[in-house]
């Protein structure tokens, strides 16, 4: 199983991008599931579903932090990937929690940042990018080179090991490479780590256990199929 | 160093061959595509923009001094040698003009003496380029239509210094088209201009004639063309002194289009 994770928030252009990806990666004859994590509403695993007849999930974060919803529920849905016969399991989820990032080591971790935003971004944005493999610069059809390349070199100072990917995810443009490294990339072992170090807190994933897989927590959890439940004494 | 890049010709949206088979742009050359609508001009610079190797729907492939290009160019930005300017680019920072154009050039150059002498290159090109001076401090949302196109073409020429400009329909109202292309030559650069502009076909060096999403001509101007260029330059100018006069508040006289032709 291969895991690709991508986060960024409402907006930036994820759902298109991921859609491109989608229609290459099965064009090549590869299997892939998809599975949306939002806080309150969402309807890209119906469209998904409908338009590439791919099996597709969404769940709703509520009162969780999104990248601790991911945490819990990743372990649950790389099985179901695994049960519908799917090679790989595409995440999209919100990332609005600036202080968290929701990639796992063993899989894929994609940031997807708009280029229209501001030319400041990469300095906010966090360990959603820092934490990221490939940070991905959507609707460069709108902006300036000049705002594109100052964009660029904000990135490579905030991540200087992320690999940068400037596409128009309208038309597609520069799609293709990205495909690639997803296509190259190693499976997913069986013990999923989230990746870097959550904030100061007092839920087991705020104080660092990072096991992906609610069953590994305690307190406030969630699997993929329930609603958020308490566990522990 | 890239001397010059091929399009391999494809197929059309029904699949039949396109009848230029392929097409070589030189450093230096200046290229127009022309066609109507729908007829695949944007389809045909965005596959230059992806370097296409046969992975398009139309098939054409690319290439850089005969050969299949460096995958680089396709993986990472700061190589891809093609700037593109297109309807929908604009400049989003509302930084003071001077003080935008000193950041992107910072990020371009060693020391900030060398980036000093950019910014005032790019600033004396955009405001060749445009009739309404473009001042070091305005801000860059404040900038007219036709400032803003000025200044994006200077910038990804000067600072940028891109090797392959693609401009896909960008409005020529406000700049002064004859300067310009005369500007642009002295660059040795590749331009590739989408446009209805019967001025800057006549100009360029070739012209690529597209139809139901093919190439199907490629014509270079003939000496009829090249001496009616030179009219149409006149009908220009008088147009830019037409257009300065309005915008300066003058009244125009019936002597104002008195032109020798
Ligand atoms: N011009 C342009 N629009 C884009 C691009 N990427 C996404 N969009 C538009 O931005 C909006 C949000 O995109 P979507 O993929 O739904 O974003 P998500 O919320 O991150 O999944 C949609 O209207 C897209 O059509 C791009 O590269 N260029
Ligand atoms: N050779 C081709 N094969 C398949 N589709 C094509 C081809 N050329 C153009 N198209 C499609 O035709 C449509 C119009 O092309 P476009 O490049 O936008 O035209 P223009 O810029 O001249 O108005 C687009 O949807 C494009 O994908
Ligand atoms: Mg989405
Ligand atoms: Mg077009
Ligand atoms: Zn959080």
């Amino acid at each position: 199983m291969k895991l690709v994770i991508c986060a960024g928030t409402a907006t930036t252009g994820k759902t298109s991008v991921l859609r491109h990806l989608i229609r290459k990666l099965l064009a090549d004859g590869k299997t892939a599931a998809y599975l949306k994590i939002d806080v309150q509403y969402a309807d890209e695993d119906e469209i998904l579903s409908k338009e590439f007849g791919m099996p597709a999930k969404k769940t709703y974060s509520g009162e969780l932090c999104p990248d601790h919803c991911n945490v819990m529920v990743l372990g649950d849905a790389m099985q179901w990937a695994k049960r519908v016969g799917c090679e790989f399991l595409i995440v999209e989820t919100a990332g609005l929690c600036l202080r968290c990032s929701p990639y796992a080591d063993g899989g894929l971790g994609i940031v997807v940042l708009e280029a229209t935003s501001g030319m400041n971004l990469p300095r906010k944005v966090g360990p959603m990018l820092s934490l990221s493999d490939i940070a991905v610069v959507t609707k460069i059809d709108l902006v300036s080179q000049a705002e594109r390349e100052v964009f660029r070199a904000r990135i490579m100072e905030a991540a200087p090991k992320v690999w940068i990917k400037e596409v128009d995810a309208l038309r597609g443009i520069g799609i293709d490479a990205l495909v690639r490294r997803v296509e190259e990339m190693p499976d997913a072992g069986d013990k999923l780590m989230l990746r870097g170090n959550p904030p100061v807190g007092t839920c087991t994933i705020c104080v660092g256990k990072k096991d992906i897989g609610w069953q590994s927590h305690f307190g406030v959890v969630r699997p993929l199929e329930e609603q958020t439940f308490y566990r522990g004494e | 160093m890239i001397e010059e890049i091929s399009i391999i010709g494809g197929n059309g949206r029904n699949g039949e061959q396109e009848p230029v088979r392929s097409v070589k742009f030189k450093m230096g050359d200046v290229i127009s595509i022309v066609g109507p609508t729908g007829s695949g001009k944007t389809t045909l610079i965005n596959e230059i923009q992806l370097f296409a190797d046969g992975f398009t729907p139309t098939k054409r492939k690319v290439l850089v001094n005969g050969l299949a290009p460096l995958q680089e160019y396709r993986e990472d930005p700061s190589k891809n040698p093609v700037a593109a300017i297109t309807q929908h680019t604009n400049f989003l920072s509302d930084l003071p003009v001077h003080d935008f154009l000193t950041i992107h050039a910072g990020i371009r150059s060693s020391s900030t003496v060398q980036a000093e002498g950019i910014v005032t290159e790019t600033l004396s090109f955009a405001n060749q380029l445009t009739g309404e001076p473009i001042s070091r401090d305005s801000r860059m949302t404040e900038l007219s239509g036709g400032q803003t196109r000025a200044l994006l073409i200077a910038d990804a020429v000067v600072i940028g210094n891109s090797p392959i400009i693609l401009l896909d329909e960008i409005e020529n109202a406000g700049i002064h088209r004859t300067h310009a292309l005369d500007l642009l030559r002295k660059y040795r650069k590749i331009f590739i201009f989408v446009t209805h502009d019967p001025y800057i076909a006549l100009l360029s060096d070739i012209r690529i004639v597209m139809r139901k999403g093919m190439m199907v001509k490629v014509l270079r101007s003939s000496e009829e063309e090249r001496t009616l260029s030179k009219k149409i330059r006149i009908v220009d100018d008088v147009m830019h002194k037409l257009r300065e006069k309005i915008r300066v508040g003058d009244q125009l006289m019936d002597e104002d289009l008195e032109v020798a032709i």
